[in-house]
């Protein structure tokens, strides 16, 4: 299964699982991402880390190392 | 409604006080709404033991006065630090002397109002009324949402209240929802967890007790390795953490695995009571903001925007504050003239004009810059740019385990260290806000120009290139030396796991001129407040040890005698006139020298011997200590000149300058310095590139971080590694030229 890291800007995913730290997964979570939502990757920084990623509950950045704790499957 | 009033004193007299807390994401315009509803009626504290202010104000309604407390923007009440846990114990009323507020007011974005609704339904759980503040309706319209407040109201179970907080839409109907829910005495209903979950919840109730909050019993359960977790299981030891295992374990078994339970729950619920309430346009339009993302963080547009605004940032606090900056110092030129006339020479007329004057000037000195980034702050904050400006940086930052937030505190350290720590509060992991703090004074700051300009202009003014290349290698040392003692600070000192970097992107909107007013000038004056007396302290500190003793062997008093040599020399032409100058120099020079700080520099001697210094520069550099450019002045002295005018030592031709000859004369008369007068003047450069030579930046950290311990390690690993460096440079450069 991809993680979001992985996933080209533009592209979209749905989310299957979260991992990692308890504080990364209540942060994202409280956040709304969470499973079965939708998140399309909106672009990358300049330097190639951290993304930029948008659901319908919200806009948000974060780093590769994080987003790889994201699992999705991806959709069209 | 009647008011009722004091004859004697027209001052309002409420009937009766209600405690009011605002609570609501970052970005939801809920400051504003906190500065809507009290004015100027505002007090910014803070709270024991965290370096989290509080901000409380007052407003009215009838007869009513509402104490309203601003806490700080949050997404969620799950606390994992002792800061994030302000909130929740001032909700719970735990703070001390805080009385427990009567009313939530949950402010919510009228545009996102799922994602927002999240943290109301934890309010739901606190056991308070709660009203309901729909904020940004304006945005909302342009964005085609409609949303039915009375349905949602009747949803949600709470009242709703539209508002437009920077028009002042909506105010009074919330002050009188407010009232109305304090009065109506019926409290919202939480949204209900899973089976398995509540009876979790209940089991883990009835082990700790009664004085145990169900609401902190759910945190305790629902945050891993939370604090809850931690300040309750330092309380009832290991037994805690096996039951809690255990419990997660069956909820993970029963499909309510945490801390997912909670999110999947709330949304869940947020979801099916206000879908039919909100009312979009089936396809999102592309937004104004939408289009200034891209561009702000287009890796070519964006980086190039980025650049051109950190140096119209940076020009900002270097040049802008300039003119203001003069105005202070010569304002405090006249007022110490002024003094100087109208008193007669002595202890007193001294700690005036050169302890207290000195002092209080070089407070206000630093007023303009920390206003004027502020100010920049403010607006970059408001506006959404500054995640943006995170975004574009923070691998960089990484690098050296910082994160994107630590640019601007950095970028504008190079002008000053002190508006650049005070910038710092927009970093909210501790670790990553203390290393950046710690690393801030080593960025070269303008208070070292005059010294670099003075020796560079002496020593190193030849061939034509020489000069701009020793100050681009000034400024190069605070570069390289930042993110490396960046780096080895979160390899030993502030180590930990990586802070999560998961941040939202605001939408863009214009700034409010008011806001941007009341940071500027909310910067300034707990700059004043609270770091001025400490830094006035230590003025009056140094000036006490350079003034002291003041005695001659005859008996006479030194400045006594020295203003009266002064004033002979006005009277006499010529030759006269210079020899007589020369000799109130000389004896002011004496005084000097043999004041205590002039004692404790001889007596320190031998440990400058091995930076190429003698006594008299590294007693200077010690008289430095309340300010870095101090030194140039107290070289001026010690070397028996009239002290160093500031004009003249930005004259462009550094060299010619009367304190500048003399130093070159003095320093070929001395055997070693004669022959080593490029590695001392090197080493006495290096030195003040990285020495904490700044009583007002160490003032600030103080501040800042609310210990001593800080600024004192601050000072010690700066002076350490300041001494090492000159140390370093001087025997290098004494091996090269000898």
């Amino acid at each position: 299964m991809p993680t979001l890291d992985e996933v080209p800007p533009g592209r979209k995913g749905r989310i299957e699982a979260l991992s990692g730290p308890a504080d990364l997964m209540q942060r994202l979570l409280e956040l709304g991402i969470m499973e079965g939502e939708e998140v399309r990757v909106l672009t990358r920084a300049p330097l190639g880390d951290p993304i930029e990623i948008e659901s319908t509950l919200t806009r948000l950045s974060l780093r590769k190392a994080e987003a790889a704790h994201i699992h999705l499957v991806l959709i069209d | 409604m009647r008011l009722v009033l004091n004859p004697h004193k027209h001052t309002f007299m409420p009937t009766r006080t209600l405690t009011v807390a605002l609570v609501g994401n970052p970005n939801t315009g809920k400051s504003t709404l906190f500065n809507a509803l009290t004015g100027l009626r505002q007090h910014v504290g803070n709270y024991p033991g965290v370096t989290v202010e509080k901000k409380k104000g007052t407003a009215r309604h009838g007869e009513t006065e509402f104490q309203i407390i601003d806490l700080p923007g949050t997404y969620s009440l799950a606390p994992r630090s002792p800061d994030e846990m302000v909130s929740v114990d001032h909700l719970l009323g735990h703070i001390k002397d805080e009385p427990r507020p009567d009313v939530i007011v949950s402010i919510v974005d009228a545009t996102n109002l799922e994602r927002h609704l999240y943290l109301t339904t934890q309010l739901l759980d606190l056991g308070q009324p709660v009203v309901l503040a729909v904020n940004l309706i304006d945005r909302a319209k342009t964005l085609g949402i409609q949303i039915d407040y009375a349905r949602l109201s009747e949803r949600l179970g709470l009242p709703v209240v539209p508002v437009q907080a920077n028009h002042g839409v909506g105010l009074d109907e919330l002050k009188q929802a407010i009232l109305t829910a304090s009065e109506r005495g019926s409290l919202p209903k939480p949204v209900p967890f899973p089976e398995p979950f509540r009876t979790e919840l209940q089991a883990l109730s009835k082990t700790l007790g009664p004085e145990v909050e169900t609401y902190l019993v759910e945190r305790l359960l629902l945050d891993v390795g939370g604090h809850t977790e931690r300040q309750l299981s330092e309380k009832l030891g290991p037994t805690l953490a096996a039951r809690l295992a255990e419990a997660r374990d069956r909820l993970a078994a029963a499909g309510c695995a945490v801390p997912a339970v909670e999110a999947r729950t709330r949304f869940g619920w947020i979801r099916q009571a206000v879908g039919d309430c909100i009312t979009r346009p089936a396809i999102r339009p592309v937004t104004w903001s939408d289009k200034l993302d891209r561009v702000f963080t287009h890796k070519i547009w964006g980086t190039l925007i980025f650049l051109v605004l950190m140096f119209a940032v940076f020009e900002a606090i270097f040049v802008g504050a300039k003119p203001l900056m003069k105005l202070f110092s010569s304002g405090q030129g006249w007022v110490g003239e002024v003094v100087e006339d109208t008193m007669s020479p002595g202890p007193l007329r001294s700690l005036i004009v050169d302890g207290v004057i000195n002092g209080v000037g070089s407070v206000l000195v630093f007023l303009p810059q920390i206003m004027i980034l502020f100010a920049v702050i403010a607006v970059l904050e408001d506006c959404g740019y500054m995640a943006r400006a995170a975004f574009l940086m923070d691998k960089l930052m990484a690098k050296c385990g910082l994160n994107g937030k630590s640019f601007i505190p950095l970028l504008s350290s190079v002008a000053c260290a002190i508006p650049g720590i005070m910038a710092t509060r927009v970093i909210e992991n501790r670790r990553d806000r203390l290393a950046t703090i710690m690393v801030a004074p080593l960025m070269s700051c303008s208070a070292r120009l005059p010294l670099y300009t003075l020796l560079i202009g002496v020593f190193l003014s030849d061939p034509w290139w020489l000069p701009g290349v020793a100050l681009f290698g000034l400024y190069m040392i605070g570069l390289i030396a930042a993110p490396l003692v960046a780096l080895v600070l979160k390899r030993t000192l502030l180590r930990g796991e990586t802070p999560i970097f998961v941040m939202e992107m605001p939408s863009f909107k214009v700034p409010q001129l008011r806001a941007v007013l009341r940071r500027m000038i909310g910067a300034g004056w707990a700059f004043v407040y609270r770091a001025g007396t400490m830094i006035l302290a230590s003025m009056i500190l140094v000036w006490a040890c350079l003034y002291f003793p003041v005695h001659m062997p005859d008996g006479r008093s030194y400045d006594v005698a020295t203003e009266e040599l002064r004033d002979e020399a006005k009277h006499l032409e010529g030759e006269e006139k210079d020899a007589k100058q020369q000799a109130a120099n000389a004896m002011h020079g004496e005084w000097k020298r043999q004041s205590y700080l002039g004692r404790l520099g001889r007596w320190l001697e031998p440990t400058f011997t091995p930076l190429g210094w003698d006594w008299k520069i590294g007693m200077s550099a010690i008289a430095s200590f309340p300010a870095r450019e101090v030194i140039v002045g107290t070289l001026g002295i010690v070397y028996d000149q009239e002290e160093a005018d500031e004009e003249e030592n930005k004259k462009v031709e550094v060299a010619d300058t009367p304190l500048a000859k003399t130093i070159k004369e003095e320093w070929s008369k001395d055997v070693q310095r004669g022959k080593y007068r490029i590695p001392t003047a090197l080493s006495l450069l290096v030195f003040f590139a990285l020495c904490c030579q700044c009583a007002s930046t160490l003032a600030v950290i103080r501040r800042e971080t609310r210990s001593w311990s800080w600024p004192a390690f601050t000072f010690t690993y700066m002076t350490v590694l300041a001494y090492v460096g000159a140390l370093v440079t001087f025997q290098v450069g004494k091996l090269i030229v000898g």
